[in-house]
């Protein structure tokens, strides 16, 4: 790890450094990583835990969408909104929904000579997953109220 | 009674999370915000990891239990689908098409491979 001479404190240094939001992406991922594997115990089999892998991350993709921008829209990203996209985005959601699940079912239906189901899964899940993330930032857009705050200028 | 296998898996799955967002800061801080570089090398890297562990779990060589720790807690935490969703919007907002094509269906592309190199890997050792 390389240190500078003025080494940020842990409260003014860069957020992915900070105790103290790391351990709100630990709760947070605890939380989402529990809810999607009790999801998974209740659909056994294969077939069921894909189909519940599918509907776990087009939800978290939507809710994920809806929060970001419900929060970009109240206002800068400090104090109450900060704590509230690493806790439930970053931790919740992200725990929640999962990337390395998909691809792997998608391994096992192309390894077990179901080539186009595993393809259609894979498709399926990528672009429905945009749509519904792109609903959920909609969604927002339309729902929440704009905040007028100091609107950082594009540097 | 407390299901121990359980909060291990949730335990894990922070512990997952937490590292993706630090890791997440360190690429982006290293590669800049053009493209989410960081999102894709995190789920890739956890796709080949999880596959490993999927073979390595094939191979006898993993007990059910701690593939369910590592793989759907630790690697499931680590990676994210929603996230990766959002920043292919995100790009198809800036009218990007290129790079949003590319975020979506070449991480696809990409992490599957990652996965099936990394089973096939897993069950060699076994």
């Amino acid at each position: 790890m390389r240190r500078h001479d003025q080494s940020p404190t842990p409260t003014t240094g860069p957020l992915y450094l900070r105790p103290a939001y790391l351990g709100l992406a630990f709760l947070g991922g605890a939380l989402g990583t529990a809810i999607r594997y009790g999801l998974t115990l209740a659909f056994p089999g294969s077939g069921q835990a894909m189909g519940a892998i599918l509907a776990i991350n087009l939800v978290g993709a939507f809710c994920l969408g809806y929060l970001l921008e419900a929060l970009g829209r109240r206002g800068d990203d400090v104090g109450t909104r900060r704590t509230v996209r690493v806790l439930v985005g970053t931790g919740a959601l992200g725990g929640f929904t999962t990337y390395s699940t998909l691809a792997t079912n998608v391994v096992e239906l192309l390894g077990s000579g179901r080539i186009w189901t595993g393809i259609g899964y894979a498709l399926l899940t990528v672009v429905v997953g945009v749509v519904a993330s792109g609903a959920g930032i909609l969604v927002a857009a339309r729902t929440t109220t704009p905040v007028r705050n100091d609107e950082r200028t594009a540097a | 009674m407390i299901d121990w296998l359980f909060l291990g898996v949730a335990l894990a799955g922070g512990a997952g999370a937490a590292v993706r967002m630090l890791l997440d800061g360190v690429i982006k801080q290293a590669l800049g915000n053009s493209m989410p570089w960081a999102t894709n090398i995190i789920n890739i890297s956890g796709s080949f990891l999880l596959g490993g562990l999927t073979g390595l779990l094939a191979a006898h060589l993993v007990a059910p239990e701690l593939q369910a720790v590592l793989g759907v807690g630790f690697m499931g935490g680590y990676t994210t689908f929603s996230t990766a969703s959002v920043e292919t919007f995100r790009l198809m907002q800036e009218r990007r098409w290129n790079a949003a094509w590319v975020n979506a269906l070449g991480l696809l592309v990409v992490s599957t491979a990652a996965a099936a190199a990394g089973l096939g890997l897993g069950r060699l050792l076994g």
